[in-house]
């Protein structure tokens, strides 16, 4: 086992009455003082995933391993982890105060010790002096902040996040990512954050598991799930994207729409249909034969940061591109594209791995 | 124009008013009179003293307050636990027996009290106290779902797992968080099954012995041989206390609280 792994999930499958797994023979590492998020649609198992951690479901088959310890069936008031729950569950009949205070009196620390930790904890989340107050007198934002107090007092090791941030408006929640960010940074332990918000999950994460229907579709930094998706579903889900069919006619090219386009990929076969993923950012247009296909400018939106249009092909595809320059409905462009910036993608063959596609 | 309108209106309310009040009124009124007649022969209280003097009217009392403590009592606790049970239930099965919850409290009392008399002889318990108390918890437990229910399912339910989650056993989640939410509803559960103990008569009639009697019981075989003025003077009394009751349902801290959050 490796040293710091601190969590590990050996094969579990969950089924639920209807005998539809939720969850199936998924594995997964979590690594000491890590960020990582579950990422996925509703219905992905996410949630589930994260209860299973947490001891509020048990699943059918499989283990969980808390420090090397198996803690599959031991309930939730006895694993050392705490939750942050997704509508905050703050005990709406405690002011603040009893509310963190609330793990505490049940371990039996003593007084002094809870009032330092009440203390450090609402300076931790930048509400000092609302001690007294009752949940329903505070705004979203602050009763976020609580539950997460409430939490971290209990100096757990694994602190579960489940969508805390999904009622919060665009601004606030933004804000509090950085906050998430520092805290985690300051109180140096592991975070299993869950999510359908791409944009959190990519701000905020050391590592990113997407899921779908069950399965972990990808797992890695960032940076890798979003410039190296390994199927159609990541690329899709994460970011915006054109993902098309495309033919790998030898190492380092690739056909698409009859047009002929370098890419940096080998090892996938000659002549075999492939799945082709071309970020919108990625396109380049250029003046009309300068680049690998031309196409006609369908669709302008301005944005703020750049421009979103649509410049759809001879063969009917609409490119979503995005770029600071601006091209106005009809332009005659040139499609190009930089052979790093071109991902290939073996297409799913059987049909298990069909449903870790986009069929939805 | 406006002002004749008015008039007629408040004419109207006071005639509802009058023919509602009237007759309590007329009770209270006699309760007070020195004969025994319904001839007015001058105030006294001598038919509440004998109240006081009376055995019977004193065990009639002190067994219509301890059943309705009693068996309210036992019906909080039996329908919080039912309203757990319900919670966890799915939804169309949940609607199903929230639905045959509800019949025994339309169903006519008549039917509830033969039926229960009936039920006691075939299981062959004697008739007494212990009857009375049994019929009333059963038909006490309803109105206590009824109360409860709508606090438990607006309640936030992971507000349960959060207090696992921070270390607490389930019966001291449950007692520590989940039952202060459920305090206003346990609270008016408690007292409306209180009120329909303490107000029943015929369920009562039906499965009490002999020998035993609650106010109203006492009332109706008093009153079937003859008029007896301390009767007046017991319903006067029950007559206040129900308006004191009321008046400390709608005012206490709690009871104001649960309605404005209710609406």
């Amino acid at each position: 086992m490796n040293e710091n792994v601190i969590i590990q999930l050996e094969h579990i499958t969950k089924r639920f009455e209807d005998n539809h797994n939720i969850l199936d023979d998924l594995c997964l590492d979590i690594h000491e003082n890590e960020f990582i998020t579950l990422l996925g649609p509703s219905g992905c198992g996410k949630t589930t995933t994260l209860r299973i951690i947490g001891g509020f479901e048990t699943p059918n088959e499989g283990r969980v391993l808390f420090e090397g310890r198996d803690i599959t069936a031991l309930p939730p008031y006895k694993r050392e982890l705490n939750t942050v729950f997704q509508k905050y569950a703050l005990f709406p009949h405690l002011n603040v105060e009893e509310n963190i205070a609330f793990g505490l009196k049940i371990k039996g620390k003593t007084k002094d010790y809870i009032r330092d930790k009440i203390k450090y904890a609402l300076r931790l989340v930048n509400l000092e002096r609302h001690e007294k107050r009752m949940p329903d007198q505070l705004s979203g934002g602050q009763q976020q902040r609580i539950a997460i107090a409430r939490a971290i007092v209990n100096e757990p090791k694994v602190l579960l996040l489940d969508e805390p941030l999904g009622a919060l408006d665009l601004k606030l929640r933004q804000d509090m990512q950085y906050e998430l960010i520092r805290l985690k940074n300051e109180l140096g332990i592991t975070f299993v954050y869950v999510t359908h918000d791409q944009e959190e999950a990519l701000t905020m994460s050391d590592t990113v598991v997407v899921m779908n229907k069950g399965y972990i579709q990808q797992m890695g930094t960032p940076e890798m799930i979003y410039n190296e998706p390994e199927n159609a579903f990541v690329a899709d889900f994460v970011g915006d994207s054109n993902i098309m069919d495309g033919l790998f006619l030898h190492d380092e090219l690739v056909e698409i729409f009859g047009a002929k386009f370098p890419c940096v990929d080998k090892g996938f076969g000659i002549n075999k249909p492939v799945d082709v993923v071309i970020r919108p950012e990625d396109v380049d247009l250029l003046p009309p034969g300068k680049g690998s296909l031309d196409g006609v400018v369908t669709h302008i939106i301005f944005k703020g940061v750049h421009y979103e249009m649509e410049v759809t092909t001879p063969d009917g595809y609409e490119w979503l591109v995005h770029s600071t320059d601006m091209f106005p409905v009809g332009t005659k462009v040139s499609i190009h594209v930089d052979p790093f910036d071109i991902q290939i993608m073996n297409k799913p063959q059987s049909e298990d791995e069909e449903a870790l596609g986009v069929d939805e | 124009m406006k002002k004749l309108k008015n008039f007629f209106g408040n004419a109207y309310l006071a005639i509802v008013f009058v023919f509602l009040y009237a007759p309590i009124v007329t009770l209270i009124v006699y309760s007070f009179n020195e004969g025994r007649g319904r001839k007015w022969q001058g105030f006294s209280v001598r038919w509440y003293e004998e109240l006081f003097h009376s055995a019977s009217i004193g065990d009639a009392v002190y067994n219509t307050l301890t059943i309705a403590f009693l068996s309210a009592l036992i019906a909080t606790v039996i329908g919080v636990i039912s309203c757990i049970g319900l919670q966890a239930l799915k939804g169309r099965t949940r609607n199903l027996y929230m639905a045959l919850n509800n019949i025994p409290m339309l169903n006519s009392d008549l039917v509830t009290g033969l039926s229960l008399m009936l039920a006691f002889i075939a299981v062959g318990v004697t008739f007494g106290y212990s009857t009375v108390l049994l019929a009333h918890i059963s038909f006490n437990v309803p109105y206590v779902i009824v109360n409860v229910m709508p606090r438990y399912r607006q309640m936030n339910q992971s507000t349960y797992e959060a207090a696992l989650d921070l270390g607490a056993k389930p019966v001291k989640a449950f007692l520590k968080v989940v039952l202060p939410e459920l305090m206003p509803g346990v609270i008016s559960g408690f007292l409306m099954a209180f009120t329909m103990s303490l107000d029943d008569f015929i369920i009562t009639h039906f499965t009490k012995g002999p020998g035993i009697n609650t106010i109203s019981t006492l009332i109706y075989s008093e009153i079937r041989r003859g008029i007896k003025p301390s009767m007046n003077a017991l319903s006067t009394i029950m007559f206040i206390s129900a308006i004191i009751l009321l008046v400390l349902t709608n005012f206490s801290p709690t009871g104001s609280k649960t309605e404005v959050k209710d609406r």
